[in-house]
């Protein structure tokens, strides 16, 4: 049965349930956040329909410039450290026998889809004193006492390494199943050793493919609202975690619906720049 | 790259990925009320606080309903959406396509904070019922991507034969096209089950006060008293999330499955 538009409006049916719902849960939710947005905040946690920009002039306040800051460098930080981990990874990953390659792709799955409140325990864990890695260290003898090494600023990137690092491997898996290994073979052929071909040969030709994959780690990153509260300091707070604070414990919704909306404008820049990234690949 | 630094540089990877399992599934054993690793003693009592303590038994019982029902409405929305894109030319259709994979794109917390403010404002905030339908739209992607990868992956002369042969488009779907994406639905489902289950801030968004799934009840615990049934818990969790993503290994093709996942969807 050949595609073909549809005739009657009969046709239209199958359409009808999913545009419904996605209209209804998804885009008027979103009208609605952006609406509240502008709305005035009363005491006690309420807000009144009203057409203000007060929650946007907040913005403006040293306080939240540092959040913002602060958030972009650790998205840009965790993006980069775990490309620079995956794509060796990757790489090597998509030349190994099928069955090797099910077997990490599993786990690499299960882990993706745990909870941050569990990748969050989990590390909290290791990191503590009381069942953390530096009690290894102690009765290895390379530590005097055992020690806590959360909260900390290195305990909030790990987390953060530790919960995109599957999704890093599982966005550039496609890119780098499809790469020509011919490419390799020849820089073999004419005498590069595997380091050297893998730098001058593969990275190159992948240069758009590591520059999408480093904006869509970071958008990951910037989506992580658990684990700076959970391993790190007030000051390690991110944008997403200021806005569930704002919206839950503060009950600042108009506030925190414009930190919301702020945040869709930075991530949908960033989604145009990986399309203008990707096109610019097919054309290649 | 030589053999010897693909090994070492492997089991860094998988040791960096699997310590804080390990240490979990360490204290998850631990004899008595504490998180001590190495465990102290060696007890299964905490995996069978899940089931037999009533809090925990009833988060379980809340995700997984969650779970069932919210990944049952995803593929409900996906399958006829796709199924339209697949057999009509209808571009502007696209769109709903867009709208679908937008919520899994942006940050979780948008998603979230839409919800909350869309529940509220209708009046139906804290409704067990406005989980499901806010986790089937957040995850609605999974099996969109998947089922659209299935649709383009069926021979269209198949279908065709059956029309030649006097087959009305019901008969068609139901003995040509369903059989063949059958594999699709089924990994769509496991995929927004499986994220469903873990998922933490749309459920907290919307029914965080009056229902208490599981990571919601993990996320009180860590702030109100630590149990090992936490790590139980955690445990239970990773090896579910492995079964299941073990089976669509096994029944399906999972690297043809992810290797179109991201050019499609993401």
């Amino acid at each position: 049965m050949r595609r073909e538009p549809p005739q009657t409006p009969g046709d239209y049916a199958p359409l009808l349930f999913p545009a419904a719902m996605l209209t209804i849960f998804f885009v008027v939710p979103f009208g609605t956040m952006i609406a509240v947005s502008f709305f005035q905040r009363q005491q006690g946690g309420f807000y009144t329909p009203a057409f203000v920009f007060d929650n946007y002039a907040r913005f403006l306040s040293a306080f939240f410039g540092g959040v913002l800051g602060f958030s972009l460098m650790l998205a840009i930080t965790v993006a980069i450290c775990c490309v620079v981990l995956a794509l060796p990874f990757t790489y090597m990953l998509t030349r190994m026998s099928r069955k090797v390659q099910v077997v990490w792709l599993v786990a690499l799955l299960s882990i993706l889809s745990l909870s941050e409140v569990i990748i969050g325990f989990a590390w909290s864990t290791l990191f503590s004193r009381t069942a953390g890695i530096t009690n290894i260290l102690v009765a290895l003898g390379i530590m005097a006492e055992a020690k806590a090494l959360t909260p900390s600023f290195g305990a909030v990137l790990t987390g953060m390494v530790y919960q995109a690092f599957p999704y890093t491997v599982l966005v550039l898996f496609p890119a780098l199943v499809r790469l020509d290994p011919t490419l390799t073979e020849a820089a073999r052929t004419l005498g590069a050793s595997p380091l050297k071909a893998f730098f001058t040969v593969v990275v190159p030709a992948l240069r758009n493919t590591i520059t999408a994959t480093l904006i869509m780690v970071f958008i990951f990153a910037l989506g992580s609202y658990l684990l700076p509260q959970l391993l790190g300091r007030p000051q390690h707070w991110t944008l997403s975690v200021l806005i569930t604070d704002q919206a839950i414990y503060q009950s600042n919704m108009p506030f925190a619906a414009a930190m919301a909306v702020f945040l869709v404008l930075v991530t949908l820049g960033l989604v145009a720049l990986t399309v203008i990234a990707g096109r610019k690949g097919e054309a290649a | 790259m030589t053999s010897i630094f693909r090994r070492a540089y492997f089991f860094a990877i998988g040791l960096f990925l699997s310590l804080p399992l390990i240490v979990v599934a360490g204290v998850s054993v631990n004899q008595k009320q504490t998180l001590a690793f190495p465990p102290q003693g060696f007890s299964l009592s905490w995996y069978g606080e899940i089931f037999l303590n009533p809090e925990w038994r009833n988060a379980l019982f809340a995700s997984v309903t969650l779970a069932v029902l919210s990944a049952a409405l995803a593929v409900a929305i996906a399958l006829p959406l796709s199924w339209f894109l697949w057999r009509r030319i209808a571009p502007w259709a696209n769109i709903f396509q867009l709208l679908g994979v937008a919520p899994f794109t942006l940050p979780p917390v948008i998603t979230a904070l839409g919800m909350l403010t869309f529940w509220a404002t209708v009046g139906s905030y804290g409704q067990p019922w406005t989980a499901v339908v806010s986790h089937a739209i957040f995850f609605v992607t999974l099996p969109l991507v998947t089922l659209s990868l299935g649709f383009t992956s069926i021979d269209r002369s198949l279908v065709e034969a059956a029309s030649t042969m006097g087959a009305d488009e019901r008969t068609i779907f139901r003995t040509v096209v369903l059989p063949l994406i059958l594999p699709y639905i089924v990994s769509g489902y496991a995929f927004a089950f499986v994220l469903s289950l873990n998922e933490y801030i749309v459920a907290y968004m919307t029914v965080g006060f009056t229902v208490e799934t599981l990571p919601i009840k993990i996320f009180n615990a860590l702030r109100y008293g630590y149990t090992p049934t936490m790590a139980s818990v955690t445990v239970l969790f990773v090896t579910t999330a492995a079964v299941i993503f073990g089976l669509v290994a096994r029944f399906g093709d999972l690297p043809k499955l992810l290797g179109a996942m991201s050019t499609d969807g993401k």
